[in-house]
C-alpha cells in the first residue's frame, strides 16, 4: 500500500461500462481519483467485461480513460464476466488491486458499484464511504481528505474521513462530481491486459425479464419528470413520458403512484426509493410527503404542478403551477417542442 | 431451513432530523424496523412457512434496539440476537460487519437475508461485507425468491454452479435460490447456491403486521444479548476505518414563486423562466 497520509498516492478506479460504453459516472470517479491523489500521485483504472462483442468496447473505454488521466488502464476481458456475476467482477477488481496496490479505490455508487464496493472493502480490510456527493482535499489527500455524503436520503449531510492507515474505498454518486478532463495530447496513459482467472462461479444469470434498455437511468438523468397519485392510472403517465422524451429526461414517481400500481417500484424516488439530484425535477401530481422530499430536494431546479395550492411540494419548488397536470403538462410539452426544435430562437 | 435476517432499527421515515450538539437528536423520535429489513423478514417468514425451519433475527445497535427485535419476534421470528453497539463505532460498516459476521457464522444459516440498505445511513454496505467475510454468494435487490433443490450440475436446471464458500456449506450444492432482482438494466433472474445472502428490494412482498397473539408470544421468545468482546475477534477487526467529522442539516430551500395566468400562459412562462432565468435550456 502506498502511504496514506503523505507521499505518493495511488488510486484505482473501477470504470463501469453499460451496454458496451463507458458510463459517465466512471469519468466522475476518475475525476475524484485524480483530485484525491493530487499532482504527484497516480491513477490507474480497470475496465471489466466479457463475451462476444466485449473486446472492442473495452478498448474504446480504456482509450477514453487513458486520455483523461488514467496512467494505466487495466483491461480484464473474460467469458466469466459476460453477465454480472458479482463474485467474478469483485475478483477482477481484486486482481487489479493486487497489481496496483492502491491506497484508494473509487467506484460509482450505481447498482453494480454498490454490490461490489463492500466486498472490495472487506477483502482489503478497508473502510467504505458510500454515496459520496463532494470531495474536499483542501487539507490534503489520503486520511486528510473529507467526503460529504447524505444521511436519511438527504434530510442531513455528514462529512467523513478515513482513519490513518486504512485502505480506502469510496463510491461516488452519479451526477455530483465533475468528470475528469482530457490530459494534454502526448501525456495519455497506457492500456494493458490484466491476467485474470475466474473464481468459482456462484451466479447463473438466467435471463433479463424486463429490459430497461434505452431508458435514461434516474440516478444519472439531468431532467426528471415525476408523477404521483395525481396521474390517476398507468395511462396517466403518458403525458409525462411525452414531456420527458421531448426534454431528454427520465420518468420517476412517488411511492403513492407505485403503491397504486401505476408504475414499477424501480421508478420510486424518496427515502425508501432512489435519491436523485438532477438539474431539473418536475413533480406532477405529487403532494410532497417528507419521504419524497428527502429523495429529490437536492435537485438544482424544482418545478411543481399540483391542483392543490396548499400542497407541501410548493414549499421546495422554485416554480409552481397550481393547476391540472393533464392540462398543464401537454402545454408544457408543446412549449419545449417549439423551444428545442428551434435552437436559433 | 436455518434463516437469519439482519435488521436495523432506524428513525421513522416521517421524522425530521433535528441537530443538537452536532448529532441527530433522538428526543421524541419514533423508531421503526428499517423498511427494507421488514421485507427481508417477511420473506424469511414465508420461506419458513414453505420449507420449515427457524427464523433468527440479528441486529447490532444500542439498547433501544430490543424494541425492534421484539416487533420482529411478534411478526413471527423464532429467536433474536442483539449485538450491543457498545465499543463498536456503529456508523462504520467495517467493525459492525466484522462483528456481525461472527454472529452469523455461529448461526450457520442456509439463507442470510437483509434489506437492500438502511434508510438512515443509506450505504448498503454491512450485509455485503459480511457476505465477503463468510464466502457467501449474493443476490441483491430481490423482487422474488424461490428455494429449489439443486440439479445435477449444481444449478436447478442442469447448468453448472460452484458450491457456496461458507465454511458450514458441506460439500456440493444442495439447494439454490432462484431470485428475480431489480437492476439498473432491468429485472433479471439469477440462481445462487445456498448458503447465500439475499437483500430485499421494495416490491418483494407486503410485510405482515404483528398480531395480538404474536405480540404476547414474542415476550417469551428467546432474545439473546451479546457484546462484541465475547466474539473472540482481534482488536484490528473491531477498529473502525472511517470517522465522522461533521454533520449538517440540508441546505434550506426557500419556496419559489407560483406562476399566474391561464394554463397556456403559465406553461409559456415556465418554459421561458427555465431557459432564461434557470439557464437550463
Ligand atoms: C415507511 C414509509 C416510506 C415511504 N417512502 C416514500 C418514498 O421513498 N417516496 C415517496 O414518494 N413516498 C414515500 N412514502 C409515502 C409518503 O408518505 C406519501 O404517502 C407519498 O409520497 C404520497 O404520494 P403522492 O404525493 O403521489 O400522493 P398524494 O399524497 O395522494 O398526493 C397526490 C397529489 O396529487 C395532486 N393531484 C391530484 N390530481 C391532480 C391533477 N389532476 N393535477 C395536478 N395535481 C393533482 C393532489 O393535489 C395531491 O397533492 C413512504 C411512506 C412510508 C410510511
Amino acid at each position: 500500500m502506498s502511504d496514506t497520509n503523505t507521499g505518493k498516492q495511488t488510486a484505482l478506479v473501477y470504470a463501469e461500462c453499460a451496454e458496451g460504453s463507458l458510463r459517465r459516472v466512471a469519468l466522475e470517479a476518475l475525476g475524484a481519483a485524480r483530485l484525491l491523489v493530487g499532482d504527484g500521485g497516480s491513477v490507474h483504472a480497470v475496465v471489466v467485461g466479457g463475451g462476444a462483442s466485449a473486446a472492442a468496447a473495452l478498448q474504446t473505454a480504456a482509450a477514453e480513460l487513458a486520455a483523461r488521466g488514467a496512467e494505466v488502464v487495466h483491461v480484464v476481458d473474460d467469458p466469466a464476466l459476460a453477465g454480472f456475476a458479482p463474485e467474478a467482477y469483485a475478483a477482477a477488481i481484486g486482481a487489479a488491486v493486487a497489481a496496483v496496490q492502491p491506497s484508494i479505490i473509487v467506484l460509482g455508487h450505481t447498482a453494480a458499484g454498490r454490490e461490489l464496493a463492500p466486498r472490495v472493502a472487506a477483502a482489503v480490510s478497508g473502510g467504505h464511504i458510500a454515496d459520496v456527493t463532494a470531495v474536499d482535499v483542501a487539507a490534503g489527500g489520503g486520511a486528510a481528505a473529507i467526503f460529504t455524503r447524505p444521511l436519511y436520503a438527504g434530510k442531513a449531510f455528514e462529512q467523513r474521513r478515513f482513519l490513518p492507515g486504512a485502505p480506502q474505498v469510496i463510491t461516488v454518486r452519479p451526477n455530483n462530481l465533475p468528470v475528469a478532463e482530457p490530459v494534454a495530447p502526448g501525456s495519455e496513459g497506457t492500456v494493458a491486459a490484466l491476467a485474470y482467472s475466474a473464481p468459482p462461479l456462484w451466479t447463473i444469470v438466467r435471463d433479463v425479464v424486463r429490459k430497461a434498455s434505452g431508458r435514461i437511468d434516474l440516478a444519472e438523468a439531468d431532467i426528471i419528470v415525476s408523477g404521483g397519485r395525481g396521474v390517476r392510472s398507468a395511462d396517466g403517465f403518458a403525458p409525462l413520458e411525452e414531456l420527458a422524451a421531448v426534454v431528454g429526461g427520465a420518468v420517476g414517481a412517488s411511492r403513492g403512484a407505485c403503491d397504486a400500481g401505476y408504475c414499477d417500484y424501480s421508478l420510486q424516488i424518496g427515502q425508501t426509493g432512489k435519491t436523485v439530484t438532477p438539474k431539473l425535477y418536475i413533480a406532477c401530481g405529487i403532494s410532497g410527503a417528507i419521504q419524497h422530499l428527502a429523495g429529490m430536494s437536492q435537485s438544482r431546479v424544482i418545478v411543481a404542478i399540483n391542483k392543490d395550492p396548499e400542497a407541501p411540494i410548493f414549499g421546495v419548488a422554485d416554480y409552481g403551477i397550481v393547476g391540472d397536470l393533464f392540462e398543464v403538462v401537454p402545454l408544457l410539452t408543446e412549449q419545449f417542442r417549439a423551444l428545442l426544435g428551434n435552437p436559433g430562437s | 431451513m436455518q434463516l437469519v435476517v439482519l435488521i436495523k432499527q432506524t428513525f421513522d421515515t416521517e421524522e425530521k432530523i433535528e441537530l443538537v450538539n452536532g448529532t441527530a437528536s433522538e428526543q421524541n423520535v419514533k423508531f421503526i424496523i428499517n423498511p427494507y429489513d421488514e421485507y427481508a423478514l417477511e420473506e424469511a417468514l414465508r420461506l419458513r412457512e414453505a420449507h420449515g425451519g427457524t427464523v433468527t433475527v440479528v441486529s447490532c445497535g444500542p439498547d433501544r434496539t430490543v424494541e425492534a427485535l421484539r416487533t420482529a419476534l411478534a411478526m413471527g421470528a423464532d429467536e433474536a440476537v442483539l449485538l450491543s453497539a457498545d465499543g463498536l463505532q456503529g456508523d462504520d460498516g467495517y467493525a459492525v460487519g466484522a462483528a456481525l459476521a461472527k454472529v452469523v457464522e455461529q448461526l450457520k444459516p442456509d439463507l442470510l437475508l437483509a434489506g437492500l440498505f438502511a434508510v438512515d445511513r443509506g450505504a448498503g454496505s454491512v450485509a455485503l461485507q459480511i457476505a465477503e467475510r463468510l464466502g457467501l454468494p449474493q443476490a441483491a435487490a430481490a423482487l422474488k425468491v424461490e428455494v429449489k433443490d439443486a440439479g445435477a450440475g449444481g444449478g436447478a436446471d442442469g447448468k453448472s454452479l460452484s458450491p457456496s464458500g461458507a465454511s458450514w456449506a458441506g460439500g456440493g450444492v444442495k439447494q439454490v435460490a432462484v431470485v428475480e432482482r431489480d437492476t439498473e438494466w432491468g429485472a433479471q433472474t439469477v440462481e445462487v447456491p445456498l448458503p447465500a445472502l439475499i437483500t430485499a428490494q421494495q416490491g418483494l412482498n407486503e410485510p405482515r403486521y404483528p398480531s395480538l397473539p404474536g405480540i404476547m408470544k414474542a415476550k417469551k421468545k428467546p432474545l439473546k444479548q451479546i457484546s462484541a468482546s465475547e466474539l473472540g475477534l482481534a482488536a484490528d477487526d473491531l477498529a473502525p476505518r472511517t470517522e465522522r467529522v461533521a454533520l449538517q442539516g440540508p441546505p434550506v430551500r426557500a419556496a419559489g414563486r407560483k406562476l399566474a395566468g391561464t394554463p397556456q400562459e403559465q406553461a409559456a412562462q415556465l418554459a421561458d423562466l427555465l431557459q432564461r432565468e434557470a439557464k437550463l435550456f
